[in-house]
């Protein structure tokens, strides 16, 4: 029965010229039957879109927004008890509703997805060639082994695994994320597709991987011709990749467009608001971020009317009474139409949500925002975050407040479980040089695997190091005794990445601050008295103080970090990725609080991160790490604009950035391969196995870059240096 | 890979001899076998004691360290002693060896593939009718002892029987008594009769391994690689047989070598109740007899099984988990 149904399928999919779209959502939604007495959960609220083959449709949302679940029911993963109505249909059949066994003959065969964790996506028992090859041979039984064998490898060649036939036989876990995200791809495009979904691909992914990995999906696109949804909330990634936007909340779309209406001309607060939230590494001075106050409301609760309503700047009482539709610009009805109807009846269900093709907008202020030519600047309050106090003051005659010297950290591989030997050594961080003036935030940047987070630990622990020196605030770490370390850890503090494993989840909010006080015995007057200084500091209210941190949402937990860190006034705050688990609107609120409290406290920051655009965004300096060593240090404008390092070039480059129309004109550096084993650094310089400068050289200049190390030169006569033979000043932006 | 297993036999060599030295020290000291000569009717003469002790060597007035040495010298050669009543330890060991492991190997065999395919699907169907049905049947039963579980099935099958005129469920011995008959007439015989101690010993690690299974099941059920299973095309039913259970029987095998103990002793009063002459009932009888040699042997069998059991599951742990085979 299944077959038949897939035949049809393939008839309609080869009439030439034929405009039905390769899928068609219309009007879905997704609720979970609360259990216990739970209330039910309303993931998805009527979502509405259709792609063409060829053609590819973004999908915007933060956490929560219910992208992921609506592409789920599309392709039939949801549990049982979800409760989905609606359409799909695939090729104009209905598809929404057919059992497990019609549409698993669907799934991989005519719509495939690609998932965001590849860590945990393939099945750690089979090797990836079996499971690939299982892809093939589950939709042509009768289909020999050994054929399905040669497809796989030749799929893993295709999406550019080296040596696939031997790597056939590797198991996951000898796989990077890199390559087992490759792996996922050669899988959804295993059966040529007609649609392939990408939830999230490339999240989990460093840049370098990332500009990989969308240079492959494009690959994929050509290859099968197939349409593509891009799942994301990476506003970069999207302004490059797709030609139609759906940006959706709280389980609604609420704006839906061509990319470059909704990037230039959105008529949504909302969209407006993320498109404000998002640092830019390609603006020389962007001011403050636009932060969207409050939070995403619950999905089982949410308040009447549009359900941005509570967070947005330009809200009227009549936004409260009906949920608006998604409608063409301007062709909302009226205020007094919305409390009209509103009078006469309860019906506040939305009509059919389906594509149209048009620019369209869930807010009845739309016609409005056009008109007037409102942008995120306009209607949201930006803070007005003072200049840092020491700013007029020349660097070199400012205090220092830590300066690494030589920093060391090798972490030795031992075999055998009684009599322990050294096999080799992992060269986590191998000698580097920074220094940290007062005021000053010094960004450390770098892919995973790079020894920043090592680098961190190290300073954090102030004990002496393998080789080298770290003097904090003029003091020798290697001379500390054991109270003059516990004094000097209140001029020092951290906060960590994750917010809602760093947090005591048994304590409440007043304990949790007023830990590092009691530590270093505070009387409990001044702490208590401290505690609510902080709490008001960092933007949280007083009654917050007896709650426990499950009560609280990513940023706010954050925030209660950033206060606990701030407890002892510290000089030196170290911030080890302290906005990556935020979602963008959020993001921007602490990004903009960090600012401002250095600003008024004077802090010095020590910022580790991946993300480039924060890092422009908030640091005076940075420096680039690899393999354990800085290829590239000076100070953000001049690495941002002109950097000399091939990696920092390729590292910039690899970031997409949120502006379809530059987007699209830029090239981007694409570095091979993965980062090499930091317990096996290639010779010379470390970076010439994937230097995209080293394959342009003559051979004697090659031989150099693979016999001698080069050290860290200043380039411009300033503050600017590079670790390159070679390095050249170069915009790349 | 091999070396890795030839290392871990090795352990396993040095584990069974201290558990076998243990016990026999253990019960040496503490067992007392010149009791078991004193209140024999007519009592022998404390000479005739000391020389019956000497030749059996358990006499308590030679010290320990030097019965020890010669009890040691003889198992190294194969010979676990003589019993108290002057009989070879070892014939008897071969005999009773293999009353108990034919009951331990079914029972175990039954009860983890009941216990592993329950758990995996009460996991499937969770919350639901049967995983509640499961979950209250696997804790009823880890709740009672053995020994209340052997009797009140005893008890039931008396029941069953009386109701129905005719024995239906045999509870008593391995066979029956002076059975004359063609092969296969035996074998069904020892069959019928081992019905019931074979249905005790399993249900208690069909309780064990269905409660663990299905936590381990629930673990990967979310799992990303379940979808992707599902994402290229397997039904959910095949993606959770091929993909969710099979990784999920990993950690089970591991838990089969702790099982394995219990069972044991499981054995020991299932054996006893229903009147099988397995290692277990033997070990309950040569205690209350003060035998010395054959509580050694006894306790050596067990750690011989308990560690086959450990290496069976090492293999089996290497062959289901690439990640391990280096």
């Amino acid at each position: 029965m299944s077959v038949e149904t897939i035949e049809t399928a393939e008839t309609t999919e080869v009439r030439p010229g034929d405009e039905t779209p390769v899928l068609e959502v219309t009007d879905l939604t997704v609720t979970f039957r609360g259990l216990n007495g739970n209330p039910d959960v309303h993931a998805v609220r009527g979502v509405g879109y259709s792609v063409r083959r060829g053609e590819v449709l973004g999908i915007v949302g933060e956490s929560g927004s219910g992208k992921s679940v609506s592409s789920m029911a599309a392709m039939g993963l949801l549990p049982d008890h979800a409760v989905i109505t609606g359409s799909v249909k695939l090729h104009g059949e209905e598809i929404l509703g057919l059992d497990d066994r019609a549409m698993a003959a669907r799934r991989g065969k005519v719509i495939s997805m690609v998932f965001q964790d590849p860590l945990s996506g393939l099945t750690p028992v089979y090797t990836v060639g079996d499971q690939l090859a299982e892809a093939v041979l589950v939709h042509n039984p009768r289909l020999p082994k050994e054929q399905a064998r040669k497809r796989a490898v030749h799929l893993l060649d295709l999406v550019g695994i080296p040596n696939p036939e031997g790597r056939y036989r590797s198991f996951p876990h000898e796989f990077s994320g890199g390559m087992r995200q490759r792996v996922m791809i050669a899988m959804a495009m295993a059966n040529d597709p007609d649609v392939i979904i990408c939830d999230e691909p490339t999240t989990a992914l460093d840049v370098t991987i990332q500009a990989q990995i969308l240079d492959l999906l494009r690959t994929a696109r050509e290859e099968t011709g197939a349409a593509i949804v891009m799942i994301t909330h990476d506003l970069g990634v999207v302004a490059g990749f797709v030609d139609r936007v759906l940006v959706m909340y709280a389980g609604r779309p609420v704006e839906m467009g061509g990319v470059d209406e909704i990037y230039y001309g959105s008529r949504m607060p909302y969209t407006m608001g993320l498109l404000g939230a998002v640092p830019r590494m390609d603006l020389e001075r962007q001011g403050a971020l636009v932060p969207i106050k409050g939070t995403p409301p619950s999905l089982s609760d949410l308040p009447p009317g549009c359900p941005f309503a509570p967070r947005c700047p330009i809200v009227r009482p009549e936004c409260s009474l009906a949920e608006p539709d998604l409608l063409p610009v301007g062709g909302q009805p009226s205020a007094e139409t919305i409390e009209e109807v509103h009078g006469h009846t309860d019906d506040t269900s939305a009509t059919g949500v389906r594509d149209t093709g048009v620019q369209r907008v869930a807010c009845i202020r739309s016609g409005e925002i056009a008109d007037r030519g409102w942008t995120a600047q306009d209607i949201y309050p930006v803070p007005d975050i003072p200049e840092v106090p020491v700013a007029d003051v020349r660097r070199e005659d400012r205090a220092e407040m830590l300066r690494v010297e030589g920093l060391t950290k090798h972490h030795p591989l031992t075999k055998g479980a009684v009599f322990k030997r050294r096999v080799g050594t992992v060269y986590a961080v191998d000698g580097i040089d920074f220094d940290i003036r007062e005021g000053e935030t010094l960004a450390l940047v770098g892919e995973s695997g790079c020894g920043k987070s090592t680098t961190l630990m190290e300073i954090m622990g102030l004990e002496r190091p393998q080789a080298g020196s770290i003097t904090v605030m003029g003091h020798d770490t290697a001379s500390l005794g054991k109270t003059d370390r516990f004094a000097l850890r209140r001029d020092m503090q951290i906060v960590f990445q994750d917010p809602m494993s760093s947090l005591d989840p048994r304590m409440p909010v007043f304990d949790i601050i007023a830990e590092p006080l009691r530590t270093h015995r505070f009387s409990q007057a001044d702490t208590t008295r401290r505690v609510y200084e902080l709490i008001e500091l960092v933007g949280l209210n007083p009654e917050h103080a007896t709650r426990f941190p499950s009560e609280f949402s990513g940023g706010q937990r954050q925030r209660i970090g950033i206060a606990r860190a701030l407890a002892l006034e510290p000089k030196l705050l170290v911030l080890d990725e302290p906005v990556s688990a935020l979602d963008v609107s959020i993001q921007a609120g602490v990004v903009n609080l960090l600012e401002e409290l250095q600003a008024r406290l004077g802090l010095s920051y020590l910022f580790v991160a991946h993300d480039l655009s924060v890092v422009r965004h908030i640091a005076d300096r940075v420096a680039v790490m690899y393999l354990g060593r800085i290829v590239e240090i000076g100070d953000t404008e001049s690495v941002y604009t002109k950097p000399a390092h091939p990696y920092t070039q390729a590292l910039l480059s690899a970031i997409p950035i949120p502006d379809p129309e530059r987007e699209r004109a830029r090239t981007h550096i694409v570095l091979d391969g993965d980062l090499p084993s930091p317990a096996n650094p290639p010779s010379g310089c470390r970076f010439r196995t994937r230097c995209q400068k080293f394959i342009t050289l003559s051979e004697p200049e090659q031989e150099r870059c693979m016999s001698v190390e080069p050290s860290l030169d200043a380039t411009n006569g300033g503050d600017q240096a590079a670790a390159c033979h070679f390095a050249e000043r170069q915009r790349v932006l | 890979m091999g070396k890795f297993l030839v290392r871990r036999l090795l352990n396993y060599v040095v584990l069974i001899f201290l558990a076998t030295s243990f016990a026999y020290l253990l019960a040496a000291t503490n067992l007392y076998p010149r009791g078991y000569f004193e209140q024999m009717q007519p009592p022998p003469t404390p000479e005739a004691v000391n020389a019956q002790l000497d030749a059996l060597n358990l006499n308590d007035q030679t010290p320990l360290a030097q019965r020890y040495v010669t009890w040691l010298t003889g198992v190294v050669q194969g010979d676990f002693g003589q019993t108290i009543q002057g009989r070879d330890v070892t014939d008897q060991v071969w005999l009773k060896a293999g009353v108990t492991l034919r009951l331990i190997t079914v029972a175990t065999i039954l009860g983890s593939f009941l216990g592993i395919a329950i758990g995996a699907y009460a996991a499937v169907r969770q919350y639901r009718r049967f995983d509640k049905a499961a979950t209250v049947a696997s804790f009823v039963v880890l709740a009672i002892p053995t020994v209340v579980i052997a009797l009140s099935v005893q008890i039931g099958a008396t029941a069953i029987n009386g109701a129905l005129g005719f024995q239906l469920f045999l509870f008593s011995g391995e066979y029956s008594a002076g059975f004359r008959g063609e092969w296969w007439e035996l074998l069904l015989n020892r069959l019928h009769h081992a019905i019931l101690p074979t249905f005790v010993l399993a249900v208690a690690l069909f309780a064990a391994f269905a409660r663990y299974q299905r936590n381990m099941m629930l673990d990967v059920l979310g799992a990303d690689f379940v979808r992707t299973a599902m994402a290229k095309g397997l039904t959910r039913r095949k993606a959770l047989l091929k993909h969710a259970l099979r990784t999920a029987l990993i950690p089970t095998i591991t838990y089969f070598t702790f099982t394995f103990g219990l069972m044991v002793a499981g054995a020991t009063f299932t054996e006893k109740i229903y009147g099988w002459h397995g290692m277990g009932a033997w070990l309950i009888d040569s205690i209350s007899q003060q035998d010395v040699h054959v509580v050694a042997a006894v306790s050596c069998f067990m750690a011989v099984t308990i560690m086959i059991a450990s290496f069976l599951s090492d293999i089996l742990y290497a062959w289901l988990d690439p990640r391990v085979r280096v």
